[in-house]
């Protein structure tokens, strides 16, 4: 099987349509288990009572917010460095659905914030970096819906893209590096998790959760891309005919 | 468990309620509007020939 077959847009659109529900329907089911697991099975936290419950869906999106990040610059580099037209626009589908997960574990890191700091946000190492990365995808998406040239619109994302890296090590360091109100690392992949299982598993399903998703709606929304920017080439005006 | 202490959350409930419903609300409305650039998309190119 010649795997380079689907490097270019006219092989790949019908493969993606057909993955896209092996990715949302699992999704969907680990959302529901993931949920079960964290209002259901989970104990109340001796600490910070239910409180704590906006975790499950707080660290996956937070994680998600920095993967799908180095993921967009690493297709936008592969785009420019190879000249790939499908990795560019991998990288413009992934940009939105990494905003807005970057979103949602700004807000949920709020509700989180007010009842156990006290307060719904400081400028701490964490928080500050975070709210960077937003803005580094929004200034991706907007430097790319501003310049005409599809290509050249790739280019110069790919060269936001690549600079903005750096923020990601930054917020995951951040805990570390300084002094910061938010809290350091639950999980560490060489430690024993410092929390209880049932919760532990509830993120971990709800991470996986939010990973299929990803993947579902970034294959739905590169299939619109696709059909947007290769309305005038060949395959497409055959394919219409 | 009776579903009042369940909305309550031990009284956090406004706030853990509030992050879900963020959460909920965001990725179903990115999901509604990619469906409709979805069908925007394939109705142009039906349009075009």
């Amino acid at each position: 099987m010649n795997w380079y077959k689907y490097a270019s847009p006219s092989a790949f659109y019908p493969l993606a349509g057909k993955l896209i529900p092996w990715f949302a329907i699992p999704a969907a089911i680990l959302f529901a288990v993931g949920l079960y697991i964290g209002f259901f099975v989970a104990p109340t936290d001796f600490q910070q009572g239910d409180a704590y419950r906006i975790m499950f869906i707080h660290v996956p999106a937070a994680w998600m917010g920095m993967f799908l990040y180095v993921l967009m610059a690493f297709y936008a580099g592969l785009g420019w460095a190879f000249n790939a037209r499908l990795s560019s626009m991998m990288a413009s589908a992934l940009a939105i659905t990494g905003a807005l997960f970057t979103l949602i574990s700004l807000v949920t890191g709020a509700f989180w914030g007010k009842p156990t700091w006290g307060t719904w946000w400081v400028w701490d190492a964490r928080m500050t970096s975070t709210l960077i990365l937003l803005f580094l995808y929004v200034g991706f998406i907007s430097l790319q819906s501003a310049i005409d040239d599809p290509r050249r619109a790739d280019r110069a994302g790919a060269v936001l893209a690549l600079v903005g890296v750096i923020n990601v090590p930054i917020i995951y360091f951040s805990v570390q590096w300084w002094n910061t109100l938010h809290q350091g690392a639950t999980i560490r992949i060489l430690n024993k998790p410092t929390i209880a299982p049932p919760m532990l598993a509830a993120m971990l399903i709800l991470l996986a959760a939010c990973w299929l998703y990803s993947i579902a709606i970034v294959l739905a929304r590169l299939r619109c891309i696709i059909l947007e920017r290769e309305q005038n080439t060949a395959w497409m005006i055959e394919g219409a005919a | 468990m009776n579903w009042s202490d369940f909305f309550s959350m031990g009284g956090y409930g406004f706030y853990v309620w509030g992050s879900y419903l963020t959460a909920l609300v965001v990725m179903g409305g990115e999901v509604v509007l990619l469906m409709r650039r979805n069908r925007s998309c394939k109705r142009i190119n039906r349009e075009r020939d």
